[in-house]
This record gives C-alpha cells, structure tokens and sequence, in this order.
C-alpha cells in the first residue's frame, strides 16, 4: 500500500500492475478520495482469486456500501484498504491520517470495561491518560451507553456490544472508516436501531465510510452509493448513487423511490452471482 | 439491542438506576439502567440464613459425604474383608489415628517431614510457574523458537521421570536442591502447555486491531496475548500445583539422604511395615495434595470470575 500526499498523483502516472485496466481520470482539486482503489487484484497464495481489477474511490463525506453474494472478496477488500493485507495487483492509495475498522464480531477485550475497550487505541498509541479516557467516553456517550462504561463485554448485549465497538472505532476521529458487516450478526429490531444510529453518528462525523453488508436494504439506507460485486473473483459491476440527505428518518425504507434502489441493486446482484 | 433487552429495560421503570440519558446526537433508545444488565441480582433478597443453609447443602455436604463413604469403606474392607490375621494391613481408621497423633516420637519426624515437603512443593510450584511461563512467552513470540523448544517440552512430558530422578540425584546430589529439579519437571508442562495455549488463544480480529493500531511486540504481549491468557494461565497453576505435589514425593521417595520428606518416611514405614503410621502419612500426604489443589482451584474461579466482571462459576 502507498501513502501519498493529497492531490499530487492526480496527473502522475503510476506504475502499475499489468492486469490493471487504464485507470479513468481523477478531478484534481479539493475532492481528493480519502480511499483510492485502481485496478486493484488479490490473489491469495493458495491460488484463490479474491479480487480482480477493482476500481473504486470513496471521498470524504461519503459512505460507501458493497454487497455482494458470498465469498466474492469483500472481507478481503477491507482487509487491502485497511493495510492488514497487501495487493497483488494494482494500486491502493489512502490519504488518511486515521483509518478504523469494525469487525463483523464485536471484537472487545473480554477482560476489559466498556471504557477500557474504547481507550486500547488511545493506550496504544500513547495519548495521555486523562485525555484518551475522556474521548472514550464521550464516545460512549454518542453511542448511548452512558451509564455501561464499567460493565464488562459478558454482561453486555448483542447490539450493546457492537455499539462498544463503533465507539472504539470512532473514538479515533477517523478520516476513513471501514465496516466489515457489523450488524450481520444482529437480530433485525437490534439491526434496524444499529442502521439509524450508524447514520445518525456519519452524518455528525462525516469521515468516508466504507461498509460490507449482505443487506440490500442496509446497503441502500445507510449509504451515498452502493457499489454490486460480482461473485468470485470479486469486480465491481454495478453503482447505485442514493440521493438522500442525511439525517434519513426510518420511515424512508418504506419510500416507493426507497423501494426502486433496492430494487435496482438486488437486479444487480441477482444478474452477477 | 435484543428484544430481551427491550423488555428488561421496559420492565425496570421503577428501577433506582440512572437510565442512560438520550445522548445529545439524538438515539431513539431508551438505554437499559446498569442495574438491568444483572440479572443475578435476584439471590441477594433471600435471607442470610437460606443462602447459609444452601452453601452447607452444596459444598459442606458433598465433602462431608464423601470422607464418611470412604471411612466406611476402610472399616468395612478391614473387619469385613480382611480375616483377622491379615488385618494388620489394613488397621482400622481409630487405630491409624490413635496410636499415632497422640505418640509425639511418631507425630513430630512425620510433621517435621511434611514441612519439608510442603516446602520443597512450594518452592518447586514457583520455579516451575516461572520457567512454564517464560517458555511459553518465548515460544509465543518466535515460530522458530516455538519449533526449537516444543521437542523439549514433549520429551518433559514423556520421558518417564522414574527413568531421570537417579541421574538427577548422582548429579545434584540428594538434597533439596535435587528434589526441586523433580518436582519442577513433574510440574512445569501444563504451565507450558496451558500458557501457550492461552498466549495463541486471542482471535486474527483482535490482533488485527492491535495491527492497526501499530501496537508494538511488547504491547501486543502485554496487553492482549497475556490478558487473554489468564484463564488458561490459572488452569495450567492449578494442574502444577497438584503435579508439583506428586512430584515432592517422588523425590523424597528416591533422595533418602538429608533431612527426610514426607515421601522418604513413607518408604521407610513400607519397609518395616510400620502400617499405622504408613497410613497416617499417606493420609496427611492426601490431604496435603487437597489442600493445594483446592487453594488453587478456588483462586482459579475468584481471579477468572472477576476477570470477565462475571461471577459465573
Ligand atoms: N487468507 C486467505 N488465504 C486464502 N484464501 C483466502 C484468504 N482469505 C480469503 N480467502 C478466499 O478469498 C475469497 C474471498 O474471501 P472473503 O472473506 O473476502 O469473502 P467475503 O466476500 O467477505 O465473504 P462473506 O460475505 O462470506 O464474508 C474466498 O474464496 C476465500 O476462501
Ligand atoms: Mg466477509
């Protein structure tokens, strides 16, 4: 993966791999992609193909879901974004200072209080002591668990122990947030409740967001665009732009136009897998 | 939030607990109060002398049980199995007892013994702890350690200790300094195994976080490899300390020079079928095994109960 400055590679040409197809032009300017993904492969050494020739920006301010049927490479996407894993093929750029990642578990330090789980970046990285506990819990405060800070991961719920984790993840004041089906999980009220408050905390926190999820619904109530994977090797086949304005009040689910996108996505979905 | 948790939350109203205030971001949630998250809160209203009555029925009782079935089978294998003439090898539980714990020149040497032992086991537990762990840290942190040292800790395990202690003796000596070495050979590999175990128990997800976060080889360590460590950790002191027990008494079983353990009395006993106090010693030996395993077993469940902030077990 290459860091690099904002905006100085918009015009330089870059190497890249051979069985990456001519990237498109990039707008110069202000609306540099937090997240940047050209031609970007993965093949694993046992010889699975996750990925091919996958393009894809994600700005500031934009939260980008993927779906796609099983096994078609979307854990693996994050994981190439994230830095976790490296590419095999192409070219990654990611122009943030912070990146988090929600895992489709949880993912909490059982040994730990909900504030203490919320802290371990801070800790790990060396902010002072008083500072990362204060951040942490008005993380968990955003996320309404104000009063849990001392309980444990084993005497939370399901839902609350997710919300923990979103907390973690924001507590860093990420520029790029990465969700690997968080709410998968979830029981569908828990997951319902889950989605209004994700997009509540986007819209008040506005980094570029980039979430996996099985659910076309999810996908298009949480997202500024939807982006279809194909089945295995994963490529991008299809985007669908939503229009609204955030806050999105639940009741949008049952919009025609609502119903229309899904639509639109689940066609996309279906003609690929 | 699960259902459940709707109804817990709706159902404790009247609760005393502050309910989590709507945050300023504006959920739609009415956070359950703390108090709600506990369901084992229920207990505490029953009175004292229930719960009193229920810790006899449960844990006093059981024991109780168990040492009067096997008092009667003692008496019943000696005045109803044995033939008068051979009795002498089993002596009935009050003549074990009484012809022992009230003669000071058997008591004193076999109380004197068991000091020793108790002491031998104890600095043989630590020794062990130490080397199980720091072995297992290191194998943790390097494959090709891992490779090098598991073929040792195998060979620990496997070779019959009855095959070394000679060598061990001719060696060091047959000193407490020798009966140490046995112990902590008998003791160390569940401390390896089960803190290796533990080390390697943290999921890809969690050190991915630590990945992502550029924790460094110590915080990894230290932060999550040991913490997710400790439950195993207690498990591995617990079989140790039993082990470090057996392995006491193997040692003063073959090292008779110096000043005997409560294994060197039990051979000397056998050998002059000195049955009365062979059967005290190998009761206080017993109890002496108990009392460790128990001590352990029980810091086992306080320290892991309280590590996950459950109380469960
Ligand atoms: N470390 C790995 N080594 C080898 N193959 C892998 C590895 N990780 C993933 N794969 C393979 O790559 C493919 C894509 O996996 P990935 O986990 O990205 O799928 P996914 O889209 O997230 O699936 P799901 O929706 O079920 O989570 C799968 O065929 C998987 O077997
Ligand atoms: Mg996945």
């Amino acid at each position: 993966m290459t860091t690099a400055p904002p905006t100085q590679h918009a015009t330089t040409p870059r190497a890249t791999a051979p069985d990456a197809p001519g990237a498109p032009p990039r707008a110069a300017g202000t609306d540099v992609p937090t997240l940047s993904l050209r031609g970007v492969s993965k093949r694993f050494p046992t010889g699975t193909t996750a990925l091919t020739g996958v393009d894809l920006d994600v700005t500031p301010g934009e939260f980008v879901s993927v779906v796609g049927p099983s096994g078609c490479g979307k854990s693996t996407l994050l994981r190439l974004a994230s830095g976790l894993d490296g590419v095999t093929g192409g070219e990654i750029d990611v122009a943030a200072t912070t990146t988090s990642y929600v895992f489709q578990d949880a993912t909490l330090l059982e040994w730990r209080s909900a504030l203490k789980n919320v802290e371990l970046a801070g800790e790990l990285r060396g902010v002072p002591r008083s500072e990362r506990r204060a951040a942490a819990q008005a993380a968990l405060d955003l996320v309404g668990l104000t009063g849990f800070e001392k309980q444990h991961p084993r005497q939370l719920s399901g839902g609350m122990r997710m919300r923990v984790s979103i907390a973690r993840a924001l507590v860093a004041e990420p520029d790029l947030a990465l969700f690997d089906e968080p709410f998968g999980a979830l029981d569908e009220i828990t997951r319902l409740r889950m989605q209004t408050e994700l997009q509540r905390l986007f819209e008040l926190k506005r980094f570029a967001g980039l979430f996996i999820t099985h659910s076309v619904s999810e996908a298009v109530y949480l997202s500024t665009r939807v982006v279809v994977m194909s089945g295995r090797p994963g490529r991008i086949v299809d985007e669908v732009e939503v229009p609204w304005a955030y806050p999105r009040p639940p009741e949008l689910r049952y919009d025609p136009e609502f119903a229309s996108l899904t639509g639109r996505v689940s066609a996309a979905l279906g003609e690929h897998s | 939030m699960s259902s459940l948790d709707v109804e817990r939350a709706a159902g404790a109203t009247t609760d005393t607990a502050p309910t989590a205030p709507a945050p300023a971001t504006g959920t739609d949630l009415v956070g359950p109060t703390p108090g709600t998250a506990r369901p084992a809160d229920a207990p505490d209203r029953v009175s004292r002398t229930g719960a009193a009555l229920r810790v006899l029925r449960d844990k006093v009782l059981p024991v109780v049980a168990a040492l009067a079935g096997l008092v009667a089978i003692w008496y019943a294998v000696t005045y109803l199995l044995l033939d008068a003439d051979r009795r002498f090898l089993l002596p009935p539980p009050h003549d074990v007892v009484g012809n022992t714990v009230t003669n000071a020149n058997v008591m004193d040497p076999m109380l004197d013994a068991l000091g020793q032992s108790v002491a031998v086991a104890l600095v043989g537990l630590v020794v062990a702890v130490a080397i199980g762990m720091g072995w297992a840290v290191l194998m943790s942190q390097w494959g090709f350690v891992e490779k090098v040292l598991y073929p040792y800790a195998v060979i620990l395990q496997t070779v019959p200790i009855l095959a070394l202690t000679p060598l061990i003796g001719i060696w060091m000596g047959y000193g407490f300094n020798a009966r140490i070495v046995v112990c902590v050979i008998i003791a160390v590999f569940p401390m390896i195994s089960n803190t290796l175990f533990g080390l390697q128990s943290a999921s890809q997800e969690a050190h991915d976080l630590f990945t992502l976060n550029k924790a460094s080889r110590a915080q990894r360590l230290l932060k999550l490899q040991f913490p997710a460590a400790v439950p195993a950790i207690f498990t591995g002191l617990r079989n140790a300390a039993g082990l470090s027990v057996i392995g006491t008494i193997v040692g003063d079983f073959f090292f008779q020079q110096g000043s005997p353990g409560i294994g060197s009395l039990l051979r000397v006993y056998t050998l002059r079928l000195n049955m009365d106090p062979l059967f005290m010693a190998i009761i206080l030996t017993a109890l002496f095994g108990v009392a460790v395993f128990s001590v352990f077993a029980a810091l086992d469940r306080a320290v892991v109960g309280r590590w996950y902030g459950t109380r469960r077990r």
